[in-house]
Order: structure tokens, then sequence, then C-alpha cells
């Protein structure tokens, strides 16, 4: 990854999404070509996959790995009894999936595949079709489960109870707005924490190599610092991965919440 | 002043937002640490609602810093 030419730098050409071998693949006007973002979608399903068969031996006395997977099962188990009820338990697979998907995705686009030569990794989060469709799930259920178990006593959720009746109309429109930005929230909070994580990393990444291109002191005054920023915000940026799908599992408890219970 | 550098005198407006929200999320995670040790024994029980603050909070400075690349390299 050489610096550009006359040192501009393009941060915005790691989230191109373009087919992972080579040619496009278009079928009555579409095109549906298998992407990069498909197939880091693939690499986080297969390790995944790997990492709960891995956890599933079931043994009486648990080593470390099953420890793992069931401290994350306990975890979202717990979240959702938390946040819930007792009728929370039926949202444990979905919310397990969400959380640990989301949880893989952003931390194997952090993790340094691009040192083996021709992989570019990619961040499968960092893209608000992926992000927002995850959210039109979680709301398209918890709407689901609202209307399913309520009927039209869903929309007394908009009205807290002790309002006075004058209020009531305009507090009901501001309620409803508030409800209905929460999949457009949901899924904006994760695309841009993560867009936002890479385009600072690529942008030290190309002051590092800037740096070494102009040679001599730069490389002490701009390369340097710029190496132990990218160490220090990668650390970082773990931790907003995981707190990034901690939130949007945990939102998504609260909405089925609201859903279930109507407050 | 042509319309490229009104863009990016905008995009540096909205990375002030940025910072206001910064002091928000300082806000919350300053709160929740004044009120756990002042009692720890309820600290536990009120970790999910630090994390939902600190969402709503981020939220509004990630989507300053949306309005920022929009101008930068949308419009």
């Amino acid at each position: 990854m050489a610096a550009e030419q006359g040192g501009k730098i393009d941060p915005m050409h790691q989230f191109l999404i373009e087919p992972a071998f080579g040619s496009h693949w278009i079928v009555g006007g579409y095109d549906l070509s298998f992407t990069n973002s498909a197939l880091w979608m693939v690499v986080t399903l297969v390790a995944l996959w790997a990492f709960m068969i891995g956890g599933m031996k079931r043994e009486l006395v648990p080593g470390r790995w099953q420890m793992a997977v069931e401290g994350f099962t306990g975890f979202i188990s717990g979240m959702l009894e938390q946040n819930v009820g007792p009728g929370g338990k039926r949202f444990v697979p979905y919310v397990f999936s969400l959380f640990m998907f989301i949880l893989f995705a952003n931390i194997i686009g952090l993790l340094p595949f691009g040192i083996v030569p021709g992989v570019h990794p990619f961040t499968v989060t960092s893209h608000m079709t992926v992000t927002g469709v995850l959210a039109l799930i979680s709301f398209a259920i918890v709407l689901l489960v609202g209307f399913g178990k309520h009927g039209f006593h869903f929309f007394s959720l908009f009205v807290p109870s002790g309002t006075p009746a004058l209020m009531i109309p305009l507090i009901f429109v501001v309620e409803l707005m508030s409800f209905l930005v929460r999949p457009f929230s949901l899924g904006l909070r994760l695309f841009v924490a993560m867009t936002a994580g890479h385009i600072l990393l690529k942008v030290l990444a190309a002051f590092v190599i800037n740096g070494l291109n102009l040679g001599g002191m730069y490389i002490g005054l701009v390369t340097a610092p710029s190496m132990l920023l990218m160490i220090g915000i990668t650390l970082l940026e773990l931790l907003v991965a995981a707190i990034q799908a901690y939130v949007f599992a945990l939102l998504t408890s609260v909405y089925l919440n609201d859903a279930v219970n109507l407050h | 002043m042509d319309a490229q550098a009104a863009k990016m005198i905008g995009a540096g407006l909205a990375a002030i937002g940025m910072g206001l929200a910064a002091l928000g999320v300082g806000n919350v995670f300053a709160q929740f640490l004044a009120g756990a040790l002042r009692n720890p024994g309820a600290a536990d029980s009120q970790q999910g609602r630090l994390f939902i603050g600190f969402a709503a909070a981020e939220l509004l400075g990630l989507l300053a810093f949306v309005t920022m690349i929009i101008l930068v390299f949308v419009a």
C-alpha cells in the first residue's frame, strides 16, 4: 500500500465493494457478483462456526474453549433476562446470533490479514447496507412481536401513563417519531463507529508511509509517533468493536422489552 | 466563495460538533463513576444503563462525523 503521489491521502478506498474473484456476474440487469463483502461475511461465518463447534463438547467439567462459549451464551442470556424478564428467553437465539456476528465481523476487520500478500481485509459492518439490514431485522421482530402480542393496544406504548389529556396528541407524535428513528439510529451507530475507526487508522497509516517516503528527520518526526498512535488506536478500536456489538444487542433487548412488556 | 471551499468550511464546523459530543460522552461516564463510588453495591446493576447512555451520546457525535464525511466525499 504505497502512499498516493502528491501526498493526497485516500481513506475511503478501503470501503470499496468490488467482485472478489475478478469479473462481475450480471444476471438480468442486476449485479450478483460475489463481492469482497460477501467473502468476508463467509469468513466471519466460518470463524463463528469454528468457535461455537469447538465449545459444544458438553463436558461436565468444561475446558477453556467451552468456558469461553458458555461465557458468551450466559452473558446474552443474562442480558435478556435482565432487560425483558422471563418473556425474553425466546429471543436468546436471535440476539446471540446478532451479537456474535457483529462482534466477529468488527474484530475480523481489525485483524492484520494484510500481512498475507494479496489479502485485503474488509470490515463487513462498515457499510450501512449491512448494519441497516441488521437493524431492520431487529425492528421488524419488535413490530411483529408487539402487534402480534398486543394488537392495536401496542399504540399505548406511545402514550405514557399519566399524561394530561390535552397533551396526548403532541406526546403521541413525538413518541412515534422517536420510535420510528430507532432502526435508523441502531444501524447508523454501528456503521459510523466502524467507518470512523477505519478512516482514522488509514489516515495514520498514510502518515507513516509518507514519513518513510520523505526520509531523514521525518521518520522520527512523523512515522514513529504515527505508528505508536496506530497501535494505541487499534487497541481502542478493539474495545469499540466489542462495545458497539454489545450496545447493538443491548438496545435490541430494550426495544424487545418495549414490545413484549409495553413499558 | 466557490462551492468546494464552502463544503470544506462546513466540514470543519461539523467537526466541532464531535468535540462537543465528546464532552457529553465524558459526562455520562463521569456521573456514573461519581455515583458508583458513592454506592458501589448498586454500581453493577446500572451498568446496562451506562452503556445505553454512552451509545446515545456517542450517536450524536457520530452524526456530526457523518455530516462531515458527506460534505467532504459525497456532496
